[in-house]
């Protein structure tokens, strides 16, 4: 582990001496809303509460690689978007702030396993609510409702929905649902799809003009928009319902009733909004507000 | 200077060799000035999609890219040399039943397409961390290439070696450890050097699995839309790296041939039985 | 068995387009690497270099890069667009492997030829010079005959190295054996079993090849 820490040090230092390593990021914006910390909060019978509590700090699971949503700066590593806003609005719901929250990246496949290990205390993350992964996790939420729409360009009139997908270049992520519903469905002709890795490479794809649409949730195509909303655009008509959920270990029934009602609380109030203004709403797009589903 | 095909050439020759120089020269120019101009056309030149490299996270993150990339290269050329060896010796035994069977695990491995081997422990049979999978495939194939390799090398040494050593009544896994493989492994140098180059330069489909190694880093900043995603520049970077790793490893094995061509100990061999291996090495 | 049988619509055009990748990417390459090593055993010493640059820049790039930058940058530097090719998507990734297979190869082809023509002794186009035989002559019956022995062997192994690296294509939206996988994981089905197949037709496509190399080897040795 030394040897590695040393490797990379002497790796930067390298680098350094002929870049000079500079700090921070060039995209700091600070308008993100702060939260109120709530004090002497109680979860009665909340084995991942009493965790929390003996650690003193929060472990929030969360994606990554998704501008506007979940976003890790690489530049500052600060992690930014509309799911960390939920999250933090959670914690400090439970009496956490800002500084007491450890932001634990997991991608799609590793989210299950890491609520089930308890490596995370909850998780935020594009994570679609259902019955298939209720057996496996429990879900607070919805927290937004999500549904496949297309990003394009801002001067594209030509696509208004899927409809009009027909001889149009359609990118998604290889494997993705997304792009299984657009060749079930044939929304274009099979030469038109490309399929590649990730969703950043084809609005990059996008913005050359290699392809003419992206398609997969709106919450994702939103969190592109948002970071050039003078060039890129969501159609705004969702072809799928996607409900976007908060991950917690399933027979915590304790904890998943008490976010139920912080996110019950925030929706109603402004919170919700602020939050999704600071991040997704950049783009220009509106969102309805979820009605939150126990069970 | 006479080569095999070129005679030694006279004044007129001279001349026309002046001309192809002068028109090589301008197609080359040419090339380069039309590659700079789209560059430039394109605004990969623009400060913006450089200046991620100021960055001392991302150079951390660049640092750690390099750092799995050289982790899953040093796993695999170990394990590969081992498999590699141990696979040799059961493909040289004088029993069939294990020389059958190793033959068939060199062939099957040597047939399959890496990125098939790597999908089927990533996906197939879900090996987790896509760097077991990464490492696992690059032995599994890297491995049985060189399993080739020494074998051709044993069987390239003179009969009088073993010969020799039977003579002086040594047994069977003596003769192999004592005498034969060190010099195998000396006369095959340079094919084994080309190999884990290969080795090095297949790291690069753990990218196909998202493990976080170098081209995986490329993705990720040349997505960056702060910096203009700046895919062009951070491949280039990327590939500098490469190169000079690759050149790095391919300089050391001409060292070493070198030496061990003055060495007096090493047997010249008639033919290079290293050639056909070392050309394959793609 | 059901896997193979109940998803024949990807395996067989899978397939398909892998060995139609391989043939065209097989035939650019030993032109453009044919082409290389005149280059490099070339009089003239520019073109010497030139050929040496591409080949020791190219054999030390990982295929998998090549890939990454035909496929996902080249078309930022706006030389091609999406109209270039027929216009359809498909035929852009298509493209960008073709390239990508094709020039990496050529580096690789390049070496071979190079090999075989120093293999033979300067003497025996020496001796011919002194028969009087014109360059084409000797080259057509002296020199070329006893270089294929030594060229085609490697080739044949360079040219099963191409085969199985079209599967690199997978991540790069080209359909292609090396793509059915990922396909079949979106149709619910057992991607081992799914891959163990394509790793079967690998194996059934490649085996005879090496034998036919293995033994056009051991014949040519012994003449030689």
């Amino acid at each position: 582990m030394r040897v590695r820490t040393l490797a990379v040090a002497l790796l930067a230092g390298g680098l350094a001496l002929t870049a000079c390593g500079k700090e921070g990021g060039p995209g700091d914006t600070g308008t993100a809303p702060s939260q109120q910390v709530a004090a002497d909060v109680k979860v009665d019978g909340s084995p991942t509460f009493d965790k929390i509590k003996a650690r003193g700090r929060v472990i929030v699971g969360v994606k990554e690689d998704q501008p506007g949503l979940g976003y890790k700066d690489p530049t500052s590593g600060k992690f930014t978007g509309f799911d960390i806003e939920i999250a933090k609005l959670v914690a400090a719901k439970l009496g956490y702030g800002d500084d007491k929250i450890d932001y634990k990246a997991i991608p799609s496949a590793g989210r299950e396993q890491a609520l089930i290990n308890g490596d995370v205390d909850y998780y935020v993350g594009t994570y679609t609510i259902n019955n298939k992964r209720k057996e496996q996790v429990g879900f607070a939420g919805p927290y937004y409702t999500a549904g496949q729409d297309l990003l394009v360009k801002k001067d594209d009139n030509s696509i208004t929905g899927p409809e009009t997908l027909k001889g149009k270049k359609v990118c998604s992520v290889t494997g993705s649902t997304p792009i299984q519903k657009v060749k079930t469905d044939g929304l274009t002709e099979p030469e038109n799809i490309v399929e590649l890795q990730t969703y950043s490479l084809c609005v990059e794809q996008l913005e050359q003009g290699a392809v003419d649409a992206v398609t997969t949730d709106d919450a994702i195509l939103k969190g592109y928009a948002s970071q050039s909303p003078t060039t890129l655009k969501v159609v705004g008509k969702t072809f799928s319902t996607e409900p976007y959920g908060i991950g917690l270990p399933k027979e915590d029934k304790a904890l998943r009733g008490k976010i139920n009602d912080i996110l019950d609380e925030a929706i109603n109030g402004g919170a919700w909004e602020a939050a999704y203004k600071a991040t997704l709403g950049v783009s220009g797009s509106d969102a309805d507000k979820p009605v939150i589903e126990r069970y | 200077m006479s080569s095999v095909l070129f005679d030694v050439p006279g004044p007129r020759a001279r001349l026309r060799h002046r001309l192809y120089a002068a028109i090589g020269i301008l197609v080359l120019v040419a090339a380069i000035g039309f590659v700079l101009y789209r560059f430039a056309d394109t605004g990969q030149f623009e400060g913006r999609k450089w200046s991620w490299l100021e960055y001392k996270n991302i150079q951390l993150t660049l640092g750690e890219a390099l750092l799995n990339t050289l982790k899953a290269f040093a796993l695999g050329a170990v394990f590969a040399l081992l498999f590699g060896a141990i696979f040799a010796a059961g493909q040289l035994s004088d029993h069939k039943v294990i020389r059958v069977p190793s033959m068939v695990v060199v062939e099957l491995f040597r047939a399959v397409p890496l990125v098939v081997l790597i999908f089927v422990f990533h996906y197939g049979v879900s090996l987790g961390s896509p760097l077991y999978s990464v490492v696992l495939g690059l032995t599994l194939y890297n491995g049985s290439v060189l399993a080739e390799v020494f074998r051709a090398g044993v069987l390239s040494l003179p009969r009088g070696q073993s010969e020799a050593a039977y003579a002086v009544g040594m047994r069977k896994t003596q003769v192999m450890r004592h005498v034969l493989l060190p010099q195998a492994v000396r006369a095959m140098l340079p094919a084994i050097i080309s190999q884990l180059v290969v080795l090095l330069k297949d790291t690069a489909l753990g990218f196909l699995i998202t493990y976080d190694e170098l081209l995986d880093f490329a993705r990720d900043i040349g997505s960056q839309f702060q910096f203009g995603r700046p895919l062009v520049p951070v491949t280039i970077i990327v590939a500098a790296v490469y190169i000079s790793m690759c050149l790095l490893l391919t300089w050391l094995a001409t060292y070493l041939e070198k030496r061990s061509r003055r060495d007096k100990k090493v047997i010249a061999l008639e033919k290079k039985p290293a050639e056909d291996v070392v050309a394959a090495a793609v | 068995m059901d896997v193979l049988l109940d998803n024949l619509d990807l395996y067989g055009p899978g397939f398909l387009n892998t060995v139609e990748l391989f043939l065209i990417s097989a035939v650019g390459s030993l032109v453009l690497g044919t082409i290389l090593a005149m280059l490099r055993v070339a009089p003239v010493p520019v073109m010497r270099a030139m050929g040496t640059a591409y080949v020791t820049i190219v054999r030390n790039t990982p295929l998998t890069l090549v890939f990454f930058f035909f496929a996902l940058a080249f078309p930022a530097l706006g030389i091609v667009t999406a109209d270039t090719f027929g216009g359809s998507a498909a035929s852009l990734f298509y493209t960008a492997a073709l390239f990508a297979l094709t020039l990496y190869t050529a580096a690789f082809v390049c070496e071979v030829v190079r090999a075989g023509i120093n293999t033979v002794p300067v003497g025996q186009a020496e001796a011919s010079r002194a028969l009087g035989l014109t360059f084409g002559q000797m080259l057509g019956s002296v020199v070329l005959p006893q270089a294929t022995r030594a060229v085609v062997p490697p080739m044949m192994s360079t040219m099963i190295a191409l085969l199985k690296n079209t599967t690199i294509a997978a991540g790069f939206s080209v359909f292609q054996a090396g793509s059915i996988s990922a396909n079949l994981a979106e149709r619910g089905e057992n991607q081992l079993i799914g891959l163990l197949w394509v790793a079967g037709f690998f194996v059934v496509l490649v085996i005879p090849m090496t034998l036919l190399q293995r033994s056009l080897e051991k014949r040519w040795s012994i003449a030689r």
